[in-house]
């Protein structure tokens, strides 16, 4: 199963923590990033390798990067909904190079917008695939990369 | 209220001055290359320092326009420190034009100087990203949050995906977008001050490294110090000034997104919007246009331009460009002084794009004039293919 890589790989080195900070830091082969407040739920839900959406309650229309407000309609009601994960490529580019240091093992890796059939493109990568068999409008569904914290990146394989 | 045609024509450029060498090094702190450039432009245009009453500048640590001021020893009636990216000169002399016409401010300095390229080498900063700045000053930005995880490379990564979606939706290929990259070059072979000289074929472009594919190495700007200013003025004052007036007929501004996973097409940018109504202002369409100096952070965002603009139907832009047309001697002369891909590109490349459209409808931009030019068209692109601004500039015959 090409998505269960990544996910078997992060989480065998986020496992090994032992809590020692400075450690912890040399280990981390991503940049993880911070949470805000209108993310947060987002990101509890990657800690069960759940994929949920802000909606609005308004307008009823799903949106992407979260935000406090829906940005159709400006108005403030968020609800997270389930999403089932599955989405085509919008956009790809493979890099040779590394954009930060530790991302260096991993070239060449690929950066891709998908568009996800809830409604919403996201940023992410394409993992488990020859970079170029990633083409635009690919199938692919969502998969999971562990981060220290015991949050989860969503990143993108073929489908299944 | 007043109609936007009443601005048409109601300010123009001045003066003008801009600063690279072919080492791509320049000598000077940034504060001492803005008043030399201020200088010059002043002088190119026969005002003196104290003439000038609205100042515009988009670079400083927190107010711009302010602290260039106050270096100055001036107290302008009218400021600006709006920031688009690499389309704030564009922008602020849109503002600059509409503050003339409406009697706010009557002498309008726009200036900017960067020094990336040196920067770099003193191992005093350069050109990192913003977003990972951020990140290490602990900032919780959508970008830090929702982008720098996936690690895409800034700036290529971004238009690497537009070009991919440009590539996948309308066929455009790598030669086609090398081929912008030839034709520029062949202006920069004419530009003694231009980092990058040499004559280059659609090989050697095929040939350079990938940098964010499809985006190969001389598919992207350069990196260098630069510098550059312009003086703007009313038409009634600039007529009794020292070089003929370069007439501001139209602008447009519009923006996407900041962040290019926000961008509603990414075949599409703003300049579908501000290209039109800096058009429909002017009074002209494409079609009378004589030489045009569009953001080439990348060979794509010239192509995006060229479409959105109007220049060619959307998708057509790889086949518009591939006869050779942008370059010296062809229909559309894009470019001149060699763009950002040969000549200059310190971050923000949109002062450069103005200083050598007015040049060319002066008729003083010797081996690479363009004969008989009388309407240009500069148009700066910020950001991440998020923010367009567009002037169209000309003559006392257009005006």
């Amino acid at each position: 199963m090409p998505d269960a890589e990544p996910t078997t790989a992060s989480a065998a080195r986020a496992s090994t923590s032992t809590g020692d900070a400075v450690s912890e830091t040399a280990r981390r082969t991503r940049f993880e990033p911070p949470m805000s407040t209108a993310g947060a739920p987002f990101w509890a839900a990657t800690r069960e390798q759940r994929l949920v959406l802000p909606w609005c309650v308004s307008c009823h229309r799903p949106h992407w990067f979260p935000r406090e407000v829906c940005p159709h309609c400006w108005r403030p009601g968020i609800e997270w909904r389930p999403s089932d994960g599955l989405g085509t490529v919008y956009a790809a580019s493979t890099m040779p190079k590394p954009a930060m240091p530790m991302l260096a093992d991993r070239v060449p890796y690929v950066v891709a917008l998908v568009e996800l059939d809830d409604g919403v493109r996201m940023m992410t990568n394409i993992v488990g695939m020859d970079p170029d068999s990633v083409t635009v409008g690919r199938a692919v569904q969502v998969g999971w990369e562990a981060l220290s914290d015991g949050r989860h990146l969503p990143v993108f394989t073929s489908r299944t | 209220m007043i109609d936007r045609q009443a601005i048409r024509a109601q300010a123009a450029i001045v003066g003008v001055a801009d600063a690279a060498s072919a080492t791509g090094e320049l000598d000077g702190s940034i504060r001492a290359l803005e008043v030399a450039m201020i200088r010059e432009a002043l002088d190119d245009a026969g005002l003196d320092a104290a003439d000038v009453d609205g100042v515009f500048s988009c670079l400083g640590s927190f107010m711009a326009s302010v602290e260039l001021a106050e270096y100055l020893g001036l107290q302008p009636v009218w400021t600006d420190s709006t920031q688009t990216g690499g389309s704030s000169f564009e922008v602020l002399a849109e503002h600059a034009a509409l503050a003339i016409a409406t009697g706010q401010c009557e002498v309008a300095v726009i200036v900017y100087a960067a020094t990336p390229r040196s920067s770099f080498k003193a191992g005093t900063g350069g050109f990192g990203g913003a977003a990972a700045r951020a990140a290490l000053a602990g900032a919780v930005t959508p970008m830090v949050e929702w982008e720098l995880p996936f690690g895409m490379r800034q700036p290529m990564g971004a238009y690497a995906l537009a070009a991919s979606r440009h590539m996948a939706t309308y066929g455009t290929t790598s030669e086609q977008l090398a081929e912008i990259a030839v034709s520029t070059r062949r202006w920069a072979a004419m530009n003694p001050r231009a980092r990058l000289q040499e004559p280059i074929t659609v090989d050697d472009v095929l040939a350079s490294p990938i940098e964010a594919s499809p985006l190969r190495k001389l598919d992207c700007c350069l990196v260098t110090d630069g510098a550059g200013a312009v003086v703007m003025t009313s038409a009634a004052r600039a007529r009794d000034l020292r070089k003929p007036p370069v007439y501001v007929l139209g602008t447009g501004t519009s923006h996407t997104h900041a962040m290019i996973s926000e961008m509603p097409d990414l075949t599409v940018t703003a300049g579908a919007v501000s290209g039109p109504r800096a058009f429909q202002m002017a009074g002209i369409s494409p079609a009378d246009v004589d030489v045009v100096e569009l953001y080439d952070s990348f060979t794509i965002t010239v192509l995006l331009a060229l479409e959105d603009l109007g220049f060619c139907p959307k998708g057509e832009g790889g086949a518009f460009v591939a006869d050779g047309k942008l370059g010296p001697g062809g229909t559309l002369p894009a470019n001149t002084n060699g763009g950002g891909l040969a000549y200059t590109h310190p971050g923000m490349y949109g002062m450069f794009l103005m200083v050598e459209a007015a040049r060319q409808l002066r008729g003083e931009s010797g081996p690479r004039q363009v004969p008989g030019a009388q309407i240009a068209v500069a148009h700066g692109c910020g950001g991440v293919l998020s923010a367009t601004s567009t002037l169209v500039l000309g003559t006392e015959a257009t005006r």
